[in-house]
């Protein structure tokens, strides 16, 4: 098939499909008014019954918790599969060390931020339950200031922050973690995932139970996993 | 008991993080070992689900999350018989395949290739069990993540990354779309539980957000099992994976597709859509005996003995997609246990291949003409697999394809009939070129795989006693056929369709723990017609396969016309990201226009 | 109006399809996938929004009082999350397929079949 033919042909079937869109999004309730009962539910109950202010965290947590043990486990796969592809065929001989940040002020700059950043990070993480943010956030947060490290100083230096095996071990530390928590909830009687531990009161840092723990555990696992994946890549380019 | 329901996916996820987290000490048939027992464990497990959901389906509620005044507020896995036997079947073709890599792959793999593999299983599992529309969703994307890494594993030629690249890029549009219907559906009703979705929808008249909302869940599913026109993904990455990555693949992850949408069709969709059932048949028709005619076309111009398997499998699909499409308990019944025996034996016939690429090199019935005369056992599980997949009686794959054909209209019988046969008969054909040295040596007519696709390990390796080679490959075929021998087999799952199919009723017994739907009796008969269709279809095969054997001696008419037409055919299925996602758009869009009309 | 944000996920799913069908470079392809992927984001988003209502975190907002939907928001940060492995393992494969092929143009990838 030429491309001509492709693009043609494709124009058509795009117009119909974007009809068939449109027809579809107009049965949707008006823009700000939804009114879903699951939500609304939530919204009223969620805070007495897990004592966390935050609801989204409580609903990734606990109420959703089996989605964010498949969302995790999709993070640690691809993370792997990444790590499998890309070392399959790298050429572990050459190195093209063109890494270093020779700014003076752009290094000094550079490595104050690392600290506050990945403390930012943890606060962010350790807040969940609370305020904005969580495991996820927060991990991401933790990745991009050790990734500050490559970009502020040199690839040896970040490399140093962090090698494969104590990376590797963090992220199954943190999948492994979370399933291990909810067969914890197994144990006790209950369903998986249950939150069997004390609630504590809402609004502070040790609060609603298993949730502040699986949440730790996800921000360990996600900011382990983005280091390696950062790390993966940047391997690729030093050995060009 | 209802505790094992978490189990069936906890105890992989678990192992896997265990396995990677070693992966460095520990030593890689140490790896698989325990990756095969894991796998054997979750079988065993699902199988005891089988027995135990037989009165009444379970619902797991995930943190205890019971629901409140009808509303699902946590995500519940609804085990029932027919999901439960799919997820059986997943757990056998899992450690089949894992028996099978430790000789195929002995040390070559690192650990972390096992971990992937049980993350997969537990993936499809929680697909095939779950009851929440997002949760099928999150499954189906970790299934896909895995597939396309797995798919390009063993990275050493071109062709492996397209196939790769195109699963990724096609199966991620797919799920898109999924997020577009699921977000159309939580915006009409606020719910993700697919009981209580079906609920609320119930009884209104669909209108354009229902039918929008179906197409696009529709095809996304679709797309994963491979029906036209959304199949070339599916050849060009099931003949590039590695051989346990393809059992998986072609034995179950195509089927969960179908699974899929016939879970979300019954659970959600039919009480509104129940009333316009006739489109949707028609429409699904349609998909499914073009998915079986192209599939088993394409099949029968393969040379590659993988790439052969593909096309087998989107036909297939295609007949398992007519049995969903017929919207009766018997059609789901028989796609069901069609897809479960069928799966096993293509799991089966993919292994046997496995065998001929250990021992010889390549799968390529022109390039290893007659050089499989020392290779008994794959020999037998081909040449019996392939007959089967005909759908000859007494056999597994015929009773589901009975159960579908009973309830089809005539032309679609002829299609079943006539695409199973082309498909056993292009196995038939390249075994007979393999093991027998039979027919010509060249035929120009036939596909000849991309260079550089099939020079896998290349050289000859002897194989010796290969009993991890050869047993997993006898015991998967044997399991598919003698399924047909399970006693009350067809009943039964008549029966447990047709529960399915009282979606209220499932409903109400998930979200207000009123009685369970009832269980109604029926009891199947085979009628002779059946016998002579599968006998029939057998026998065509046969004549199919010596046809293409001999076609070059026959120096039959009409070779001129039929090369440029089947040039054009194959030129289609060449590769191309951007063409491929041309044809999904033309198919979402066809579908969804058709459903539009005709839903009127 | 009230129809727009839904308008707005609908025009960058088609114009991220239309962008890998005439892609001519494989990382244009994964971008265009990530513009897909916000689309989906977006039309979450949308669907989840209570006019006059604050966000779903009852820390210094007295609980009872109207907050958007949290459902939808834990879904798009699922969704997120899925997004970033599927670009992080084609973006993989991209650059597989340039140290082995030498190229980085799709329609280059053409299987040459006899």
């Amino acid at each position: 098939m030429s491309r001509r033919v492709r693009i043609r042909g494709f124009l058509v079937s795009a117009l119909v499909l974007a009809a068939l869109l449109g027809w579809g999004f107009a049965g949707l309730p008006d823009f700000g008014h939804f009114a879903g009962e699951y939500a609304q539910l939530l919204n009223r109950v969620a805070t007495g019954e897990r004592h966390a202010t935050n609801v989204v965290t409580s609903i990734v947590f606990d109420y959703r918790g089996v989605d964010t043990m498949g969302e995790e486990f999709i993070l640690f796969a691809a993370v792997i599969t990444v790590g499998m592809l890309l070392r399959e065929t790298r050429d572990e001989g050459r190195r093209a060390p063109r890494d270093e940040v020779r700014s003076d002020a752009i290094r000094l700059f550079g490595v104050s931020m690392v600290g506050a950043t990945v403390l930012l990070g943890l606060s962010i993480v350790a807040h969940g339950t609370i305020t904005p943010g969580g495991g996820f956030q927060g991990g991401v947060v933790c990745a991009s200031g050790l990734a500050l490290v490559y970009a502020a100083g040199s690839y040896r230096a970040y490399r140093a922050a962090g090698p494969y095996e104590f990376l590797e071990l963090g992220e199954s530390t943190g999948a492994g973690g979370y399933v291990a928590i909810g067969l914890a909830g197994l144990a006790a009687g209950s369903a998986l995932l249950a939150n069997v531990l004390p609630l504590g009161t809402a609004g502070e840092l040790n609060s609603a139970g298993t949730i502040t723990m699986l949440n730790a555990g996800v921000g360990l696992e996600v900011s382990a996993a983005l280091v390696l994946l950062f790390h993966e890549f940047l391997e690729e380019v030093e050995h060009r | 008991m209802t505790a094992l329901v978490p189990l069936l996916v906890a105890i992989p996820l678990i192992v896997a993080a265990l396995l990677v987290a070693a992966a460095q000490r520990i030593h890689p048939l140490a790896a698989n070992v325990t990756a095969a027992a894991v796998a054997a464990t979750v079988t065993v497990l699902a199988v005891l689900l089988i027995f135990r959901t037989s009165h009444a389906p379970i619902d797991y509620w995930f943190g205890g999350w019971h629901p409140r005044h009808g509303i699902a507020i946590g995500i519940a896995f609804h085990v029932e018989p027919l999901g439960a036997g799919v997820a059986a079947a997943t757990g056998a073709l899992a450690t089949a395949a894992l028996l099978f890599s430790l000789e195929y792959f002995a040390e070559h793999v690192q650990p972390y290739f096992h971990a992937l593999m049980l993350i997969f299983l537990a993936a499809m599992i929680g697909f095939s069990l779950s009851g929440d529309l997002f949760n099928m969703f999150v499954f189906f994307e970790l299934m896909s993540i895995i597939g396309f890494g797995l798919t390009g594993y063993r990275i050493e030629r071109r062709s492996v990354l397209q196939g790769a690249l195109n699963f990724g890029v096609t199966n991620t549009i797919a799920a898109f779309l999924i997020m577009f219907g699921i977000g159309l559906l939580y915006g009409r009703t606020g719910a993700l539980n697919l009981q209580q979705i079906g609920e609320t929808l119930r009884h209104r008249q669909p209108d354009g957000l229902v039918v929008v909302a179906f197409t696009v869940l529709a095809v996304g599913f679709l797309v994963k099992a491979g029906a036209f026109p959304f199949h070339f993904w599916l050849s060009d990455a099931y003949a590039v994976a590695p051989i346990p990555v393809c059992v998986l693949f072609s034995g179950v992850m195509s089927d969960l597709g179908l699974h899929g949408l016939a879970r979300v069709y019954w659970d959600a969709f039919s009480g509104t859509l129940g009333g316009h059932d006739e489109a949707v048949k028609g429409v699904l028709l349609v998909v499914g005996c073009l998915s079986a005619l192209v599939g088993a076309g394409m099949a029968f111009l393969q040379a590659s003995l993988k790439r052969m398997m593909a096309f087998v499998t989107i036909a297939h699909i295609g007949a398992g997609l007519i049995g969903i499409a017929l919207l009766s308990a018997r059609g789901l019944a028989g796609a069901t246990v069609y897809m479960v025996a069928d799966g096993l034996v293509r799991g089966a016939l993919f292994l046997a291949v496995g065998v001929i690429m250990y021992g010889l090199g390549n799968p390529n019935e022109l390039r290893v003409f007659g050089r499989g005369r020392g290779m008994p056992v794959a020999a037998i599980v081909l040449l019996v697999g392939a007959v089967t997949t005909a759908a000859v009686p007494p056999f597994g794959p015929f009773v589901g394809r009975t159960l579908i054909s009973q309830s089809a209209p005539g032309i679609v019988t002829a299609v079943l009939v006539v695409s199973g046969a082309l498909g056993a008969a292009a196995l038939l054909r390249a075994s007979a070129r393999i093991f027998l040295g039979l027919g010509d040596r060249r035929d120009p007519l036939l596909v000849a795989p991309p260079t550089g696709e099939d020079e896998d390990e290349g050289e000859e390796r002897p194989i010796g006693l290969g009993l991890l080679l050869r047993l997993p490959a006898i015991l998967l075929l044997a399991a598919g056929l003698g399924l047909a021998f399970a006693p009350g087999l067809a009943d039964r799952a008549v029966q447990h369709a047709a529960q399915v199919e009282n979606a209220h009723a499932v409903a109400l017994h998930t979200l207000r723990a009123a009685k369970p739907p009832p269980l109604p009796s029926l009891s199947q008969h085979v009628t002779t017609a059946s016998v002579a269709y599968g006998v029939l279809s057998g026998v065509l095969a046969l004549g199919l396969a010596a046809f293409g054997l001999y076609r070059r001696r026959l120096r039959l008419p009409g070779g001129r016309f039929a090369a440029p037409l089947l040039a054009g055919a194959k030129a289609v299925h060449d590769g191309v990201p951007g063409e491929y996602v041309a044809w999904l758009t033309f198919g979402a869009a066809a579908i969804g226009a058709a459903l539009a009309l005709l839903i009127r | 109006m009230s129809y727009l944000p839904y308008a707005l996920a609908g025009w960058l799913f088609m114009i991220g399809l239309y962008g890998i069908v005439t892609s001519r470079h494989l990382v244009h392809l994964v971008v265009c996938l990530s513009v897909m992927q916000s689309s989906t984001y977006v039309f979450f988003l949308a669907v989840g929004y209570r006019e006059g209502a604050s966000a779903p975190i009852f820390k210094d907002y007295p609980l009872g009082k109207p907050a958007v939907d949290p459902v939808v928001q834990a879904l798009t940060l699922t969704d997120i999350v899925v997004s970033v492995t599927v670009t992080a393992l084609l973006l993989a494969l991209v650059i597989e397929i340039w140290k082995r092929a030498g190229t980085v143009d799709p329609d280059e990838l053409r299987q040459k079949q006899r």
